[in-house]
């Protein structure tokens, strides 16, 4: 008698804390990249998703949430660490935010294995889209291949028959470039990695002016991209030899520290600035308003991550407890992208369209991204079909 | 030929930006014992201090001017404000204090001016190229920072070596105390040589604007690799990191130009590409560590 009372009276506090829980607010974790030369790109991503809450007034899909911000500092261990606290002591559900793939790449397995959902707005692995996805982990931004697929196609398009190619030594540089090539019909001339933490490229920038390519394509993302721009206008290389890039190497911030010698730049990507719809419209409305700075497509993923997480949570009335429900309402990605059409491929990555962007002279003579021909359409990525969901 | 050429000189080019850190940290290392992780922030305000400067005046010799006083200032109130109470703890209490300093400073930056890298724009009269030989084309720019850190590495080979301060600041890397015994100030000696590493590193900071990106974290970035010239140098040795610099900036230069290109004799393309990255980037630690073996003080260690 005694014991059922004890069992009775744990279930209905037990109860009691479940529905207690569903009126707070749903915390998300954000694991992200704030300081050193990248930090923009984590600070970018970390506000285009507050710009989506902060429009419905501290909610998504009219569910309150919280937003809890960690910097990884770009070590893959940081990451890990931080997941791990959210995970197990703020016992974090949702989580988002990862620049970098390195850092993915040992922070996703523990928290897609620990029973939560991750929604990645920029880096996206190879190794983690095929035989590796998994039914917790969905990417709003592209594969990381499919990013520089369009680079390639861009490059055969653009009738170019030998090219260089760079970019540095880890998972998304190594994508990158295989990326490149699985759409680049012509010849590769020169291959080279760099380091994720380099500064100067006097060396890579000999090795090109003594290849003599038709054209360059590397992937810098960061820091990296404007030095390497920066350092490759000096060399004297602008002029001589055209460059294509994916929008990692050329985003607003880039593009604003390189100034006018960018223009000429043949960049590709799946979103940009002055894409004409109503979500992207009020979306750059939204960014001039609140900050002062150049809007990137990093802010746009964040953006776009944020709305799709606030669609499933609306389907789900805030209940993350169901992680089928979640996921399916989640899959379904019923939501106005800021880069127009989108959907979840079998691996759980966007299926989308590619354009080819130009850096031409805006109205006020500041160099712009001019959206171009589309480069593919309905675009997947390379391993989806390896993925068994 | 050529392109070795130009890789020669994009070595040496490094290697003089490596000494200017380099000097700095060896000194302040080996005359005062501290190991001060915050000289890349030092370097770091030099190259903002520039950067406002010129952005607001559009001249580059204030810039210079404004780098060289920032970072000195900030060297010698770091000294006295904070480093001045470390000499008599033990390394790790160094390193904390320091590596709070890194924070507290990157912090600053980052409020001060965000995340977002700056522009420095090449000063117009170091713009483009020179042909130096038939088909070997050089940046100005880059000549100029090897031009300068060779008369730096010539000035300070004078000051240390012919002048009354260069002798106290000799007998103080050898031995501290007798220098100390025999009444001389130490504490102001210890503020002007850390002064003078913190010029250095503000210069450093300034010449790195044009070519790299200013931004919040450089100076970790290079941190790391002057370390290392410190310890191949010996500690405590100005000619120790002179050599040492130069051998890091045309080894490291020379293995990521060449190895690759090397192992792709024996190896599949971009396997090669891969494993030449990998290696190029741990040679220069290699290379300490076998100097190390050969000569545990490094090459040039001052009390040898």
């Amino acid at each position: 008698m005694r014991m059922k009372t004890v069992l009775l009276t744990a279930a209905a506090s037990a109860a009691m804390a479940v529905t207690g829980w569903a009126q707070e607010p749903v915390k998300i974790g954000m694991i992200t990249t704030l300081s050193g030369p990248a930090g923009y790109l984590g600070q970018d991503i970390r506000d285009g998703f507050q710009l989506a809450i902060d429009a419905e007034g501290d909610k998504l899909g009219g569910v309150p949430v919280t937003l809890m911000v960690e910097d990884d500092g770009l070590k893959p261990g940081n990451g890990r660490q931080i997941a791990d606290r959210f995970l197990n002591n703020e016992g974090v559900k949702l989580f988002t935010g990862i620049v970098f793939s390195n850092v993915a790449g040992a922070t996703v397995p523990d928290i897609v294995d620990g029973e939560a959902i991750y929604v990645s707005p920029n880096a996206a692995p190879s190794n983690m889209a095929g035989k590796g996805c998994h039914e917790n982990y969905f990417v709003v931004s592209w594969q990381n291949d499919s990013l520089h697929e369009s680079a390639g196609q861009n490059a055969t398009n653009l009738g170019y028959k030998s090219a260089f190619v760079l970019a540095p030594n880890y998972q998304a540089g190594k994508d990158a470039i295989s990326g490149f090539k699985r759409f680049f019909k012509g010849e590769i001339v020169g291959e080279v990695y760099t380091r994720l933490d380099q500064t100067d490229f006097a060396a890579e920038m000999a090795q090109i002016r003594d290849a003599k390519p038709e054209v360059v394509f590397q992937f810098h993302p960061g820091g990296l991209g404007i030095t390497f721009m920066r350092q490759y206008q000096q060399a004297g290389l602008l002029d001589a030899v055209p460059m294509v890039v994916a929008e990692p190497s050329m985003d607003g911030v880039i593009l604003n520290a390189v100034g006018e010698a960018a223009i000429g730049v043949n960049v590709s990507s799946h979103w940009n600035s002055d894409f004409d719809n109503e979500a992207n419209k009020a979306f750059v409305a939204a960014w001039q308003k609140a900050y002062d700075r150049p809007l990137t497509y990093y802010a746009s993923q964040g953006y776009d991550a944020a709305r799709v997480i606030a669609s499933a949570l609306k389907a789900t009335g805030g209940d993350i407890e169901d992680l089928d429900a979640f996921r399916d309402a989640l899959r379904k990605a019923d939501f106005q992208s800021v880069r127009g059409t989108f959907a979840f491929g079998p691996n759980q990555h966007p299926v989308q369209d590619w354009y080819a962007l130009k850096v031409v002279a805006g109205e006020d003579g500041k160099p712009v991204l001019k959206t171009g021909d589309r480069i593919l359409e309905n675009h997947s990525d390379a391993y989806a079909a390896e993925c068994k969901l | 030929m050529t392109l070795f050429l130009e890789q020669m000189l994009n070595g040496l080019q490094f290697g003089v930006m490596l000494f200017l850190m380099a000097a700095g940290l060896t000194l302040i290392f080996g005359i005062m014992g501290i190991i001060n992780l915050a000289h890349g922030s030092i370097y770091m305000v030099g190259a903002y201090a520039g950067t406002l400067v010129i952005g607001q005046t559009g001249s580059f010799l204030l810039g210079i001017l404004a780098a060289l006083g920032a970072a000195a200032v900030t060297g010698v109130v770091m000294e006295m404000v904070v480093i001045r109470r470390l000499y008599r703890r033990d390394h790790l209490d160094q390193v904390l204090a320091t590596f709070a300093i890194i924070l507290i400073l990157n912090q600053l930056v980052t409020i001060l001016f965000g995340r977002q890298p700056l522009f420095v724009p090449m000063p117009p009269l170091l713009e483009g190229s020179v042909e130096l030989l038939p088909g070997l084309v050089y940046p100005v720019y880059r000549l100029s920072i090897i031009l300068v850190g060779l008369l730096v590495a010539a000035g300070l080979y004078l000051l240390i070596n012919r002048t009354r301060i260069g002798m106290l600041v000799r007998a103080g890397s050898t031995n501290r105390d007798m220098v100390r015994a025999l009444g001389v100030d130490i504490r102001m000696l210890y503020t002007l040589v850390f002064g003078l590493g913190a010029l250095l590193a503000g210069l450093a900071g300034l010449m790195a604007g044009p070519i790299l990106a200013v931004q919040v974290g450089m100076g970790e970035q290079i941190l790391i690799t002057t370390f290392v010239v410190v310890v191949i140098g010996g500690v405590g040795s100005i000619r120790g990191a002179f050599f040492a610099s130069l051998i890091i900036g045309v080894v490291d230069t020379m293995l990521r130009a060449y190895l690759p290109g090397l192992l792709r004799q024996v190896m599949v393309g971009s396997e090669a590409d891969a494993l030449g990255a990998g290696i190029s980037s741990m040679g220069i630690y290699l290379l300490m560590a076998l100097v190390l073996l050969v000569r545990p003080k490094g090459l040039f260690a001052a009390d040898s």
